[in-house]
């Protein structure tokens, strides 16, 4: 076809409009950002923010946990190893649900044991009622107790050795407050004979040898336990006034050995002299609300503190990544050629080592601790993925008429890269930054799992370490691993979600397709 | 001819970086003092010490280097274990291959779990998009995916093996495999394959909570991939077009959609499949398979330097292998990638 079939003639033009001025009319929507646009679209994603809620809990916990319970990462206390979580409300409500409690069915001779810490110690050790059932085991019925034992005040009591002027002061505080810590001693001479009960404090009892080489108990005409504790010969230099209940100051409270005192102490009492009048550190009750570990060590405490490490690594890892890798990214990606292809080997080198191995020469070539390590192998190779991310948007952009305006207008290469370029790269930076959080959390929880890298010290420690805790004691004591499980599990999911929230709400492509 | 070339340039590169790396680590090992103190009493450290020295320990890097290489080639040497009291003064080589068929075996196991299961899911969940038994898989496949695997392998030995069931703790030694079965006349021979060993139902029995552990993780990942790109398939022109030409439904996704769908997905389960030696350390550790895994944690906490050159030279070949099959697999399965283009 040739240009001039589609001539037309002039006198076929007619003005539309010949009075005033003709122009568009001004737009009356506001225009929206594309921030304002990505917060608006994320605003709508109920799972994201959800994931983003979870997440400032979990950052809240992190912060403020240590500052919650009093005890601190290294505190230990044996007399309380396997504590159950417990927290106040329920137990003062008698709800039987985290309340340090442990429902047990057990037989007589294990029942009547925490019933004798109960009668010496005078404090509850079944939280509830104990009942009676019977079950058939192998044919026949056997009588069994089912109970929901307090693993606070099953405790009961503790031999200890006391230097003299430990036991002068323990009973001086016995006189001030009137509570008695000091347990009358039980008589060596009648100490039962089996190997697993001859060191047990709580036996003050009198028993005999049973079936199966276990001490079982005698009791006395009425049915109640008879004591062997050891009768005053006036060697203990017991001044105190405080004499237990049923005493008529005939009973002996210590036994002089070496330079120390024998004794047997209250485990609760001596618990509340210790941390009030030795360590004052305002500890009045044992109490770990999510529970205690082998040692006795507070999950809550080394949690929140694992958490903290946690979460300053990632964050902290993620930021530096995010700078180096968007500066080398940029390079790469802007200037292309040469420069790409060898910088882009070396990083590709680079990402093919793996983890484990950058990690462990580190460890032994680094004299410093595992903390820094850990950091420092985040850094070394942690970057990499950044930079091929931020490569790909300066590929993506670098050819788009806009920067061809700003370089015809005389802007320099780094006023294009970081002024024109950049501002388009961020929200997939920023996403991809965000992502890289959960990562990182979950590699150091996994190399301090498998105690690669030992982050365990007076004051930190890691939630990998808490886990293989946990592990080792799954069988019987499941709730060790419980907590730090729930933990990580929430912050990964959490994470995931929140990260593709904002992926898909830092991608234009997807806008509008929601409605 | 031209996937060809790539091919030999891509493997090229490989082998560098293979090279590169393993040169570089092999100086930063040789680089730390040997630690022969740790040999117990009564066990003979001269024998080792003149191992060590037969093998060329006190020579500069260079010439060991050298020497490394060579004895590799000649001899399949890969040197002695210096520094795990249970293996001192053996050939690495040996250990590591008695170590390699649980790790193969159970990745193998999950892996033949899980690629159905997952396909299979992401599939029912594409076709029933937005559905209710959508939201279930997508939303499970999400906790599976975030939720780390020491956590439900906890779960799953608290459940199956003390709470509700009786799955064995431990993956069965090769001595108690003999023992359990008299009959079968079996025999355990240190530092070979013992493949004989791993097929019976003792063993496969006391595998189940790894296998599963391992699955779950996979499961949820193929699920999650099928289903984006089966939906994204289904949306698309062709789909209309296979429809309107007269095939039913189930005709066109299976002959059209499903055929598209799988590009992505087949480069992945390839991957998987190579990288069924590897294994998984944090599995090995809990379920205490006596696997390369283990192996290689116990070279690195020792640390044993010809354990962990051999370990870390296995996993970055497969690393790498595995990458590059992935990359070249999406040029053969699909004719329209051409691999490498610009």
């Amino acid at each position: 076809m040739k240009a001039q079939d589609y001539k037309i003639s002039a006198e076929k033009f007619v003005f539309r409009k010949t009075d005033g001025t003709l122009h568009d009319n001004k737009l009356e929507t506001k225009p929206v950002s594309y921030l304002q646009d990505a917060l608006h679209r994320f605003s709508r994603n109920k799972g994201s923010i959800l994931a983003a809620i979870i997440i400032g809990l979990l950052v809240l916990f992190a912060i403020f946990g240590p500052m919650l319970t009093p005890y601190s990462v290294a505190y230990e206390d044996l007399d309380y190893a396997y504590a159950l979580p417990k927290i106040r409300f329920f137990y003062d409500n008698g709800i039987h649900f985290w309340d340090g409690g442990k429902d047990m069915v057990q037989s007589e001779a294990y029942y009547n044991e925490y019933l004798a810490i109960q009668i010496e110690t005078r404090r509850p050790v079944f939280i509830g009622d104990v009942e009676k059932v019977e079950e058939k085991y192998m044919g026949k019925t056997r009588l069994r107790y089912s109970f929901r034992l307090d693993t606070y005040n099953s405790a009961g009591v503790k031999f200890e050795k006391l230097t003299d002027a430990e036991y002068k002061a323990v009973q001086a505080y016995q006189d001030r407050t009137g509570i008695q810590v000091i347990m009358p001693i039980t008589d060596p001479n009648q100490r039962p004979e089996t190997v697993q009960d001859k060191k047990n404090p709580n036996i003050w009892y009198k028993t005999k040898v049973g079936g199966g080489n276990k001490s079982e108990i005698v009791l006395d005409d009425n049915g109640d336990f008879i004591n062997i504790y050891k009768l005053d010969d006036g060697t203990d230099s017991y001044t105190s006034k405080v004499y237990w209940e049923g005493d008529e100051k005939q009973y002996s409270y210590g036994i002089f050995r070496g330079d120390t005192w024998e004794v047997r102490l209250d485990c609760r009492a001596y618990y509340a002299y210790y941390h009030s009048e030795v360590l004052k550190d305002g500890i009045t009750e044992p109490l770990h609300i999510f529970g205690a570990d082998a040692y006795g060590r507070d999950i809550f405490a080394r949690l929140a503190s694992g958490a903290r490490f946690s979460f300053i690594l990632a964050v902290v890892v993620s930021t530096v990544n995010l700078f180096v890798g968007a500066v080398y990214g940029a390079i790469e990606g802007y200037y292309g050629g040469k420069i790409d292809i060898v910088m882009e080997r070396f990083v590709e080198l680079l990402s093919s080592i793996p983890f484990m191995i950058v990690i462990t020469l580190l460890k032994y070539h680094l004299e410093v601790s595992h903390m820094v390590v850990l950091f420092i192998s985040f850094f070394l190779t942690g970057w990499t993925g950044m930079a091929a991310r931020t490569r790909m948007q300066f590929y993506r952009f670098k050819n788009q008429e806009y920067v061809l305006v700003a370089r015809t207008l005389g802007a320099n290469d780094k006023r294009i890269m970081f002024k024109h370029i950049f501002p388009n790269a961020i929200g997939t930076l920023i996403t991809g930054s965000v992502l890289v959080i959960p990562g990182v959390i979950f590699s150091e929880t996994s190399l301090s799992y498998l105690n690669i890298i030992d982050l365990n010290s007076s004051n930190i420690t890691s939630v990998g370490t808490l886990l293989a805790a946990g592990q080792n004691a799954l069988q019987t004591h499941p709730h060790i691993i419980l907590f730090p499980a729930v933990f990580i599990s929430l912050l990964m999911l959490s994470f995931n979600l929140f990260g593709n929230g904002l992926r898909d709400a830092f991608n234009p492509s997807l806008r509008g397709t929601e409605d | 001819m031209y996937m060809f070339k790539y091919c030999c340039k891509r493997i090229g590169l490989m082998i560098m970086t293979f090279v590169i790396i393993i040169v570089m680590c092999f100086v930063l090992i040789k680089l730390l003092p040997v630690d022969t103190t740790t040999v117990g009493i009564g066990e003979d450290a001269t024998k080792l010490l003149q191992q060590l020295e037969a093998r060329g320990y006190n020579k500069p890097i260079p010439e060991q280097l050298f020497l490394y290489a060579r004895r590799i080639v000649l001899n399949g040497d890969f040197g002695i274990c210096v520094n795990i009291p249970e293996y001192r003064n053996r050939p690495v080589w040996n250990i590591f291959i008695e170590k390699l068929p649980p790790t193969i075996l159970i990745n193998i196991y999950s892996s033949l779990f899980a690629v159905p299961i997952g396909i299979a899911l992401g599939i029912f969940a594409a076709l029933k998009k937005n559905r209710w038994q959508d939201h279930l898989i997508s939303t499970s496949v999400m906790v599976v995916i975030s939720v780390p695997s020491f956590v439900y392998a906890s779960l799953i030995l608290y459940l199956l093996c003390f709470k509700y069931g009786n799955l064995p703790m431990q993956v069965s030694s090769l001595p108690d495999i003999v023992a359990a079965y008299p009959e079968k006349n079996l025999q355990y021979i240190p530092e070979t394959f013992n493949w004989s060993l791993y097929f019976n139902s003792k063993m496969f029995v006391s595998m189940i909570p790894a296998i599963l552990s391992m699955s779950f993780g996979s499961i949820a990942g193929y699920a999650r991939g099928v289903r984006a790109e089966l939906t994204e398939v289904l949306t698309s022109e062709f789909m209309l077009l296979a429809r309107t030409k007269g095939l039913t439904k189930s005709q066109a996704t299976v002959r059209h959609a499903m055929r598209n769908a799988m590009v992505p997905i087949f480069p992945a389960i390839i991957g998987e499949f190579i990288s069924v030696m590897s294994g998984s350390l944090i599995i090995e550790n809990i379920f205490s398979i006596p696997g390369v895994g283990g192996l290689y944690l116990s070279a690195i906490n020792a640390p044993d330097y010809d354990f962990f050159m051999l370990l870390s030279g296995f996993y970055l070949a497969i690393g790498l292998a595995a990458g590059l099959v992935i990359d070249l697999s999406y040029g053969f399965i699909d004719p329209r990638i051409r691999m490498g283009a610009k």
